[in-house]
């Protein structure tokens, strides 16, 4: 295979383009130009938003890393809110969107909704970040993320908020009016494509996610100004985490529809079922936001039959769609290599598989991060009664640092592998440190969200400047401790290659414009093999099966061990 | 493929290995929907999230009754409260202190009222790592036995201001 | 998940981008939402003994 062959056969010629779009060079499908536009600038503030929040980071690891404890107190909290804001909201909400404006424009071969409503979605997002960025630098919402009542931030902080959130909403609803605007004009006949489905999945998630967030965070404006009365704190953690728990499982959902899309670039894979797919989707639509309860487990205030219904998703019908997911996603790239005559044994396929892309080895890394570590551990510290002996200790941290950095963020990077030579039409740069990348960022990811959960494991809390004031963490927890600054220095180097990657192309790499963008390595069909020749073999992905059996093993030895660890403690009621 | 319009025909039922997956997922999704139900009636280790309105004033004046009738010694200034076997035991948690010291016998059970008086705070036991979230204007009552004898620690989890770090509490039992 | 019929119900949920809306919006705002905010709201005040 050359390396002018695109990543995917060119489509058909179709009859002809429509007006305000052009078609991609590599793939042949139709871009949307003003789709295209904020795409950019969308995807250009998620990595700005990214790199403060990475360096905001290794500040944070090397303070809690006992043997340095770089940060004086209130530089700690304040670079915590920081951190916390760019990584898990802006980071996010922007790439999110751009995701968004992605999905419902080129696959659906349709115009986006409105430009008009794109700079407004864009403009709000924006300056409401860059408000909430200012304030917390001025020392002036030492609140953290959560921003718990009875602490109270100055109203900026708030107001930023509510902008990023409505504008993102906005976004939400531009999104929707494409979807509704290219189904009335028949712009694609029957269904959906699946990424466009997944995506959608995440975009309803979206709405309930910001109709909490407004439901919060406007009451405590209006408190923070002396308006109206402060909201009951408790009420203020279960509306709040409607929006910060919630805001986490559209994450989920978009980086699952990214898992299919890069199998699918890479290696040609196709959904072994497009229906069971869907409806693991539906399924997260239905039930993942029951999952907010996860925080309010060890409340007052909240009942039993709340806390057990709520944080098992509805007998955990949410996690049942990630096993789905977390199987058909392999089970598609295995059947797209076996089908190219990689059949050697059970894993001759992994052999094969496209290493050298780096869009690949961070969507693999993704799933495997997400799946053993995050999803794992997040069931587990989820189960109501558990969760006594894991809130707000460290084990928190590393479960999410696994679910939305290991998993979220890294798939996001790898499709920016993607989305830079195909939207902004240049070819990377340094091509042999990008391949490198997803190793390292992953890597030191993996080794953040382990020293966490282990020094969480013995009893180390999140959200703490200083645990030797307490006088009894012993030499262990100061090795994990340890162990999540080392990972944390690998991941930053990761993070901060990735971010020097994408500027330094989109600022000097080489323009693809008029052919095919310079491949990453596709998965190669070997001679004699055949496309579709495994449609009808309901068996074939052998290896996958024996990788979710090793998966359900480690899942229940995790389980059972910590209901274990639980009936060791003090009986309480 | 993921980016493209599905066939027609794509609605089919799972077969072969999905078919196989979805069972052993929904299984397993099965038994953990049933353990914490069965924990909830059989396990001795429960947050039924008990609580009660209270005024922070009104629980503050409660505690300082309580720690003064029941105050059995003093360290570092704050008071060491033991209260009777079986009954009501007061805990604050204040910026940045635990009040008072708890004094407790093995094998008995209490009922242990928590509550903060400014901020939002975390009472977290250790070293044997139980968690239970403090509010303001919460009574939130935890039955409590202890099992294990010595010094424990009560560590402040949950973020209330620059001296979070500093807030320590002890419980001894005897 | 059955597919006797031309157009099973789960195929035309899967298809209907509104219903599912709705029903992602009604469902963890009356599960979770609403029953914790009654929780919150029946909670008694306290005797303090």
């Amino acid at each position: 295979m050359s390396t002018a062959t695109s990543p995917v056969p060119a489509a058909p010629v179709r009859p002809a383009l429509p007006a305000g779009s052009r078609r991609c060079d590599t793939t042949g499908l139709t871009v949307c130009l003003t789709a295209e536009k904020f795409i950019k600038l969308n995807a250009v503030c998620a990595v700005v938003f990214l790199l403060l929040g990475g360096i905001a980071a290794i500040l944070l690891a090397l303070t809690r890393w006992q043997a340095v404890h770089l940060l004086p107190v209130d530089w700690f909290y304040r670079i915590l809110t920081f951190h916390g804001l760019n990584m898990l909201i802006f980071w996010i909400l922007f790439f999110e969107v751009a995701v968004l404006y992605f999905t419902c424009t080129t696959p659906l071969k349709a115009q986006l909704f409105s430009r008009k409503i794109a700079w407004v979605s864009f403009a709000m997002m924006l300056s409401g970040a860059v408000m909430v960025n200012a304030i917390i630098i001025q020392g002036k919402a030492d609140v953290l993320l959560t921003s718990y009542l009875p602490l109270l931030a100055h109203p900026a902080f708030y107001l930023g908020i509510i902008l990023v959130a409505v504008g993102t909403l906005v976004g939400v609803f531009n999104f929707f009016a494409t979807l509704y605007v290219a189904k009335r004009d028949r712009t694609y006949e029957g269904s959906m494509p699946l990424v466009t489905f997944g995506a959608t999945a995440a975009a309803i998630i979206a709405v309930v996610t910001l109709l909490h967030g407004a439901i919060v965070m406007i009451p405590t404006f209006t408190y923070s100004m002396g308006w109206t009365p402060q909201p009951d704190p408790m009420w203020y953690r279960m509306i709040w985490w409607g929006l910060g728990h919630q805001s986490q499982q559209v994450n989920v959902c978009a980086m699952v529809a990214i898992w299919y899309l890069i199998a699918h670039l890479a290696t040609g894979a196709k959904p072994v079922n497009e229906t069971v797919c869907r409806g693991a989707f539906v399924l997260y639509v239905l039930f993942i936001n029951l999952a907010s309860a996860h925080h309010l487990l060890v409340d007052p205030g909240v009942g039993s039959a709340w806390k057990i219904w709520n944080t098992s998703y509805a007998m955990y019908l949410a996690v049942l769609a990630s096993m789905i997911h977390g199987f058909t996603v392999p089970a598609s790239v295995e059947v797209a290599m076996r089908e190219k005559g990689h059949v050697k044994g059970l894993f001759g396929w992994v052999m094969s598989a496209p290493w050298r892309n780096p869009a690949f080895a961070g969507f693999v890394l993704s799933l495997l991060i997400f799946g053993f570590i995050g999803g794992i551990t997040g069931v587990t510290l989820g189960t109501q009664q558990i969760n006594i002996i894991a809130h707000n200790t460290l084990r928190i941290t590393g479960h999410f640092h696994a679910t939305v950095v290991g998993g979220t963020s890294l798939a996001f990077m790898a499709l920016t592998y993607y989305v830079i030579p195909l939207i902004f039409r240049r070819d990377f740069i340094w091509r042999g440190a990008a391949r490198l990348q997803p190793w390292l960022f992953g890597g030191g990811i993996l080794l953040v969200s382990l020293g966490m959960s282990f020094a969480g494991s013995l009893g180390v809390p999140r959200r703490h400047y200083d645990i030797e004031s307490a006088g009894i963490y012993g030499p262990a927890t100061h090795l994990f401790l340890g162990v999540m600054g080392v990972g944390a220095i690998i991941a930053v180097v990761g993070l901060l290659l990735f971010a020097v990657l994408c500027v330094g192309t989109i600022l000097f790499g080489e323009k693809n414009a008029g052919r095919p963008m310079a491949d990453w390595g596709t998965a190669r069909a070997l001679v004699g093999s055949r496309a579709g020749s495994l449609a009808e073999d309901h068996w074939a992905m052998k290896g996958t099966v024996a990788l979710t059996a090793v998966f359900l093993a480690c899942f229940a030895v995790y389980y059972f061990a910590n209901w274990k660890a639980l009936a060791d403690v003090w009986p309480v009621r | 493929m993921s980016l493209a319009l599905p066939d027609r025909d794509w609605y089919k039922a799972p077969a072969g290995a999905d078919k196989l997956w979805i069972g052993l997922a929904l299984l397993w999704c099965f038994v953990m929907s049933v353990m914490m139900p069965f924990w909830h009636f059989r396990g001795k280790q429960n947050s039924r999230g008990e609580a009660y309105a209270v005024k922070p004033v009104a629980f503050l004046e409660r505690t300082e009754k309580f720690a003064a009738a029941n105050k059995v010694g003093e360290r570092g200034g704050i008071p060491i409260a033991e209260p009777a076997p079986g009954g009501d035991a007061y805990l604050i948690g204040r910026m940045w202190s635990w009040y008072p010291i708890l004094k407790l016998r093995q094998g008995e059970t209490y009922r242990l009222h928590l509550s903060a008086l400014d901020l939002q705070h975390g009472f977290s036991l250790q070293p044997l790592n139980m968690n239970f979230q403090v509010l303001p204007g919460y009574d939130h009552v935890l039955t409590l036995t202890p099992t294990s004898k010595g010094e424990f620690t009560i560590v402040c989890n949950e973020f209330c201001g620059i001296g979070h770090d500093k807030m320590i509490g002890k419980i001894l039992v005897e | 998940m059955k597919n006797e019929t031309q157009e099973p119900f789960l195929k035309r949920l899967m298809d209907n981008t509104w219903l599912l809306l709705a029903l992602g919006v009604v469902i963890p705002l009356v599960s979770y939402t609403l029953w914790g905010w009654v929780e919150l709201g029946t909670i008694q005040p306290a005797t303090l003994p």
